[in-house]
Parts: C-alpha cells; sequence; structure tokens
C-alpha cells in the first residue's frame, strides 16, 4: 500500500518524515553488532514475503507480512521495514522517496503497535492460542495501515474521502488473508523453532 | 571480509550485464543520490502540468543516458498500487468543481481531472528519475553512498545486510516452491492453500534465523567487531561539478517557468 509522490500535502509529508526520524531512531538503537545479522536476514526474507502473490477470488494479492515482522523483530521492525521500503521504492519504483517518511509510518508503525500488543499472546505456551494471537496480529497490522492511509489522504483534502472509504472495505479480504497466513506461519514456528520470537526480547 | 559485501549481480538491476560506459553512471554516486532527493523535492512542489510534462520529459532523459532498459524500466515506473489507480480515477468524482460530464449522474470535474493528472505526472517524474539516478547503481555501491552522507551506521549496515541476502533468500523460496510443486501443490482459493503458504513463510522464518547465527558465528571467526569497512572512495570529479550545476540549471528553470506560468494566469 505505497502512496504515490505528488499525492499528499507538504503538510503530511513533514509530519511522516519526522514521526519516520523517531521510529528510525528507537529502532535503531535496538540494534548492535549481536542481532544486526539477524535483522537483516529477517529484513531480506519479509522483502521476499512481499513478492509472493497469495490467490484471492479471482484474483491474488502480494503479502506485506508487517504484522509478523512486528512480532518476530519488535521495535527493530520500524528500521528493517524502512529498509524494504527504501529498496522497493529506489530498485522498483514502488512508492516515492518524499512519501517516504509515510510510507514508513504507515507500514512500520503497525507492527510495532502490533509487537506490543501481541507479543504476550504468541509467546503462549499453547500453540492454538499462540496461533491466533498471531492471526489477529498480522490481521490487525494491515487494518492499522489501511486507516493510517485513510489518515494521510483525509488530512490532505476532502476530495480523497469517497475513494478512502472503498479502500477500507476493499481491503477487509487483504487482512483476513494476512491473519490467517501469520497464525499458520507463527503455528510452524512454534512447532519448530520457537525461539524464534526471543529475537525481539534478545534485542533489548 | 569484503566477500561479505561482495553482492552477486542482483537479479532487478541488471546493472553489470547492461554496465556500459555511460555519463550518468560515472557520475559519484553522492552526487546521484542527492540529485534525486532534490529533484523528487522540486518535482512535488511543482503545479503547472506544462512544466510538470517537461519535468517528466527530462526524468526519461536521466533514464536514457543511464542507459537502462526502456519499455522494461517505464513499466515499472507507471506500475502503482490498484487502490491509486482507483483514486486518481475517482478524483474527477470526488473533487468539486466545474463539471465536465456525468456518469450515472455523478458529475465529472475537470479540477478532479487535472488534479489527477498532475499527481500522475508528478508521481512518474519523481520515481522514474530515482530509479535512472540511484536505481542504477549497485546495491552496495548504494549503501556504501549513504554512509558516505552521514546516514547513520546502523541503518546503513542493515541496509546492507538485507541486500546481501535478498538474492540467497529469494532462491531458498525457489527452491521450497519448487519443493511444493513437485509433490502436486497448485495454489487455489482454498484453506489448504492458505495453510501452505503460512506454514511456508513461517519455514523461511525459520531458516533465515538459523542462517543468520551461523553468518554471525563466521564474521565473529574473522574478527568482525561491529564495523564493516566501506571499502568504494568516492572521489568528486569536474565532470560531478558540471552535472551538479547542470541539474542545479535544470531545476531552477523547471522553477522559473512555474512561477511565471502562475503570473501570467
Amino acid at each position: 500500500m505505497h502512496i504515490v509522490d505528488g499525492a499528499l500535502s507538504t503538510e503530511v509529508l513533514i509530519g511522516g518524515a519526522a514521526i519516520t526520524t523517531v521510529g528510525l531512531g528507537l529502532g535503531l538503537k535496538k540494534l548492535n553488532i549481536e542481532n544486526i545479522p539477524t535483522a537483516g536476514v529477517l529484513s531480506a526474507s519479509f522483502f521476499i514475503a512481499s513478492l509472493i502473490h497469495v490467490p484471492l477470488g479471482p484474483s491474488s494479492v502480494h503479502l506485506i507480512l508487517s504484522g509478523l515482522a512486528g512480532l518476530v523483530l519488535g521495535w527493530a521492525a520500524f528500521p528493517a521495514l524502512f529498509v524494504g521500503l527504501l529498496l522497493q521504492a529506489v530498485f522498483f519504483g514502488f512508492g516515492g522517496l518524499t512519501v517516504l517518511g509515510v510510507n514508513a509510518v504507515n507500514i512500520a508503525l503497525p507492527a510495532v503497535i502490533v509487537y506490543f500488543i501481541c507479543r504476550r499472546g504468541v509467546l503462549s505456551e499453547n500453540r492454538t492460542v499462540a496461533a491466533l494471537w498471531g492471526a489477529f496480529g498480522g490481521g490487525l497490522a494491515i487494518a492499522l495501515t489501511t486507516v493510517f492511509v485513510a489518515i494521510s489522504l483525509a488530512l490532505t483534502g476532502d476530495e480523497f474521502f469517497e475513494a478512502v472509504k472503498l479502500v477500507l472495505f476493499a481491503h477487509v479480504p487483504v487482512m483476513i488473508i494476512e491473519g490467517v497466513l501469520s497464525g499458520m506461519a507463527v503455528l510452524l514456528i512454534h512447532r519448530v523453532k520457537p525461539d524464534l520470537f526471543q529475537v525481539a526480547t534478545r534485542a533489548v | 571480509m569484503s566477500e561479505i559485501l561482495e553482492v552477486e549481480q542482483q537479479s532487478w538491476t541488471d546493472s553489470q550485464s547492461t554496465e556500459q560506459e555511460s555519463f550518468l553512471r560515472s557520475l559519484d554516486p553522492r552526487a546521484r543520490v542527492v540529485a534525486s532527493v532534490i529533484f523528487s523535492v522540486t518535482v512535488v512542489s511543482l503545479n503547472n502540468l506544462a512544466v510538470l510534462t517537461v519535468a517528466l520529459f527530462f526524468a526519461i532523459a536521466l533514464m536514457m543516458s543511464a542507459r537502462m532498459p526502456a519499455s522494461k524500466t517505464l513499466k515499472r515506473m507507471a506500475a502503482m498500487d490498484g487502490f491509486i489507480i482507483f483514486m486518481l480515477v475517482m478524483l474527477p468524482f470526488t473533487m468539486k468543481g466545474e463539471a465536465m460530464f456525468h456518469v450515472f449522474g455523478f458529475a465529472a470535474s475537470w479540477e478532479g481531472l487535472w488534479k489527477a493528472i498532475a499527481i500522475a505526472l508528478k508521481a512518474n517524474a519523481a520515481v522514474l528519475s530515482l530509479m535512472a539516478l540511484v536505481g542504477s547503481m549497485e546495491s552496495v555501491t548504494f549503501g556504501h553512498a549513504l554512509h558516505r552522507l552521514k546516514v547513520p551506521t546502523n541503518l546503513v549496515h542493515l541496509l546492507l545486510f538485507t541486500v546481501r541476502y535478498i538474492e540467497v533468500l529469494h532462491e531458498e523460496y525457489q527452491r521450497l516452491r519448487n519443493a511444493m510443486k513437485t509433490r502436486g501443490f497448485r495454489p487455489r482459493n482454498s484453506w489448504h492453500t492458505y495453510q501452505s503458504f503460512g506454514y511456508l513463510i513461517g519455514m523461511m522464518l525459520v531458516r533465515a534465523l538459523e542462517r543468520s547465527e551461523r553468518i554471525l558465528k563466521a564474521m565473529k571467526c574473522r574478527g568482525f567487531a561491529g564495523h564493516i569497512p566501506m571499502l568504494n572512495d568516492f572521489q568528486f570529479q569536474t565532470r560531478d561539478l558540471f552535472f551538479i550545476l547542470f541539474f542545479a540549471g535544470v531545476l531552477v528553470s523547471l522553477v522559473l517557468l512555474e512561477v511565471f506560468n502562475a503570473l501570467s494566469y
């Protein structure tokens, strides 16, 4: 859900850039020699995951998986997803430079919020409970992203309002898909390597 | 240590194979990064459609000067998220103004149409210049340029690790997908598909974590102490100065055109 250059007002762009600077500052503080390789490799995995197209009805959607990124990386998800967005803008032409701040807030901030809300649930001993929290986190991240995108557009001008309402509804299936996939991923990780959810805690 | 930084040819930049001597590619990467930032900021602050069209043509000229494959790059430029396209199409109907025509009783306004065209021009010009100036670089060079431009070291390290492993993990993803395919998996609208994709992603993350543990151990064996030497030494040469002056000239002309057009209305 990349907004493009030129759509938003200057105030929104500056606001987004300011929040992103703070988020990056906080996230980068959590990175040190020990966990930069982990964060980098996971950031690359999320970049690859965003290339996966999953069938949805007659069409398909590409994944964002920011909720899962938040659950695994915690605050470090902010710089990790920021790097992904920067690379997508530069090499793929998704989004743009002036909206990078806003796009980072819209996608990375929900990841961090999901971390704080769902972390305990995902660490649960009970696999099903953990998976359900994972699914909730995955869906919540997309829901928050959609709301944030809507807010960025609504703050820019009334002319986007009608489109924004439709966009919100159009993304409900995406939320469900992301939720289901994140839940399944959490289930598998619990079975195979539960340590993965300790990465974020270790990153302090 | 340098083998860690040595990125194989990234599949999406296809730089090395097509890398011919091009003036733009021979410029100091720092100058290119800074130029693309300033160009983007300038373009989004312009409003006159004619001036924006000139800016888009300038971006196309940059692309050609960087010798990027035209059709592929232009396709990437024009690819936008579905919702952005939808929003632009809706703009004439959602923006109030002088009616252009009616569809099912909804008025489409000229103001909305102009605004939608302006956004499309800005977005395409900005993103095309970004791909031409910065996207034509090796991704590692891009990281080094950011480092030299005083971007926080942690962020540059994170970026370098990410670009280093994107290719590796993409191959891993392909391997897992091939394994699924040989077992007869075909993506459909079914619970089984979503479950399989979820497990696939989980497995990719597990493998990534294990890989990163091996990487860290290997790096420590080689004396890694949290610092990656940035081996690229950039030199700001006369041609970079010419480029900067020329680029600044173009930007100033664009702004002047915009201002004069605004006065003549």
